[in-house]
């Protein structure tokens, strides 16, 4: 079963803010579903189904259904992958309206790790003695930042990609977001700033790693027909996957992600290949997961990502495959330390033809949205999403 | 010189015999006795078969360095993937010598640190 054409992304939004001292996250998820019902042309009765991930707050979907007064759910599901969550849950959507389950389902993300202070690249986490990796693993300095950087390492070892290729993501990022009014970080970088910026953990400079930013996204999925009847650009989901991937014993090869399994199957559900693509959403946690998250995908071969990122290739305008044309998490944001949500609306927002004019593709039709959530170096979820504009 | 305490391993009912061998110097992993394959972490199924079939080894404390990184903050600290000798491979501290001389592939032996609060020493290697 396919779950190529089911359903549409009827509402995305993406909240302005970047520092949120003033609200609560449970204020920032409701106020992303208002945003996001409005660019749609519903209301709040018209949901019938919700998911969300981890960043929302209480047991599952619980806290915040009764928050924003949902009360005419016949579908929930709180499925947690990690940042990568809400390119799943678009899938989850879909499979629901196709089942007959739901007709419109809202998916909400929202945080505010800035105003908390987490210092989630570097810093020190407490062990769950309930978690069976933690004593084996958290003693040792496990970090966000440390846990990619094994990966950079290993790939730059493997297949002699360098800091410089690297810093090619970064700096196509950084033309991006100079035209999104809301970026943290707006300045335009080269690659000497790049590899001249402080070493955090090897090979990976601080301008390797995303912002840490407050704020969140949401997404109004819904079946086909309902789609068509309402005023926006019909944008329908095409292909999908998602997997969860371990160190299963200690074997993992470190230069690869979940993107070879989740990739394969989006492309094989939609009918279309890696040169069909037009954009491309790709999670920017760091640089690093970008490159390999396009091995992985098909978009060159394994050990040929520094090669295809370099010389600008990814900047819109420029390159053969323009990426995170918001700025991404390098320049962007990256809300409650979670990327995949506004990867899929600036997917949506280009589809649409709304995107920055200075970074829209032309002729956009068909465009992929993929994430990696957890840890690449240690444990991790996949998901990609492939959508097309009827 | 005093040295930087490791954080203290939170064992829980399946990993005690671990941590009691760490405390007399043995590094035990995993080995599945289905398919004859050793696995880190050590736990009580096998991650290849899910069969409870398995038993507690000693590694030998020889391997080489997988991949590594040094974190510069607060630090700096090498964290590192070592695979061992027996094959599974194992997120670690490379200690007691010159990090920057950490590279991938070099051979690196086991040696354990001592953890706060008198928790069990946890086992980190050092260049061969």
């Amino acid at each position: 079963m396919s779950l190529r054409g089911s359903a549409c992304i009827v509402g995305a939004f993406e909240h302005p803010t970047r520092k949120a001292e003033d609200k609560s996250v449970a204020q920032l998820h409701a106020e992303v579903a208002w945003g996001a019902l409005q660019d749609a042309g519903l209301s709040k009765d018209d949901i019938d189904g919700y998911v969300c991930a981890g960043d929302a707050p209480g047991l599952g979907p619980l806290s915040m259904i009764d928050y924003m007064g949902l009360d005419r759910l016949r579908y929930a599901d709180s499925t947690d992958l990690g940042g990568c969550s809400y390119i799943a849950h678009v899938a989850h959507a879909a499979a629901a309206i196709k089942l007959g389950r739901a007709n419109i389902v809202l998916i909400t993300l929202a945080g505010r790790p800035r105003s908390e202070g987490q210092a989630v690249g570097t810093g020190a986490r407490a062990q769950n003695p309930n978690v069976p990796d933690d004593q084996f693993e958290v003693p040792f300095t496990k970090t966000t930042g440390t846990s990619y950087a094994l990966c950079a390492m290993r790939h730059m070892h493997e297949y002699g990609t360098t800091s410089e290729q690297l810093a090619w993501i970064k700096v196509a990022a950084s033309h991006h977001a100079q035209h999104n009014p809301h970026a943290m970080l707006k300045k335009v970088v080269t690659v000497e700033d790049v590899v001249n910026s402080p070493m955090v953990s090897d090979p990976l400079h601080r301008l390797d790693c995303c912002v840490i930013s407050d704020g969140g996204g949401a997404l109004i999925v819904a079946r086909p027909e309902i789609a068509r009847s309402l005023k926006r650009p019909v944008v329908t989901v095409r292909g999908t996957g998602e997997t969860a991937q371990g160190e299963f014993g200690g074997y993992r090869d470190l230069t690869s992600s979940g993107a070879a399994l989740t990739g394969a199957r989006a492309f094989g559900e939609a009918g279309v290949t890696p040169a069909d693509i037009h954009y491309a959403s790709i999670y920017d946690s760091f640089t690093i997961t970008v490159l390999m998250q396009l091995e992985d995908l098909g978009f060159c071969a394994k050990g040929d990502g520094g090669r295809f990122v370099s010389d600008g290739n990814l900047i819109s305008g420029v390159g053969k495959l323009p990426f995170n044309t918001d700025g991404g998490g390098l320049c962007n944001n990256h809300p409650a330390n979670r990327g995949g949500m506004t990867k899929v609306i600036e997917a949506v927002r280009q589809l649409r033809g709304e995107a920055h004019p200075a970074v829209q593709v032309p002729g956009c039709t068909l465009a992929l949205a993929h994430g990696t959530g957890g840890l690449l170096g240690h444990r991790h979820g996949s998901a990609t999403l492939i959508l097309e504009r009827e | 010189m005093s040295e930087k305490l490791f954080a203290a391993p939170v064992a829980d009912p399946t990993s005690k015999a671990v941590w009691d061998a760490a405390r007399q110097g043995r590094l035990m992993i995993g080995l599945c006795r289905d398919t004859g394959r050793h696995f880190w972490y050590p736990r009580g199924v096998s991650p290849f078969t899910l069969s409870p079939n398995v038993d507690l080894v000693e590694a030998s404390g020889a391997g080489t360095v997988y991949s590594y990184t040094i974190l510069r903050a607060g630090g700096p600290t090498c964290a590192a993937y070592v695979e061992l000798a027996e094959g599974p491979r194992l997120f670690t501290n490379i200690v007691d010598c010159d990090l920057e001389a950490v590279r991938i592939g070099a051979k690196v032996r086991l040696v354990f640190k001592a953890s706060e609060g008198n928790g069990a020493p946890v086992p980190c290697f050092t260049l061969a």
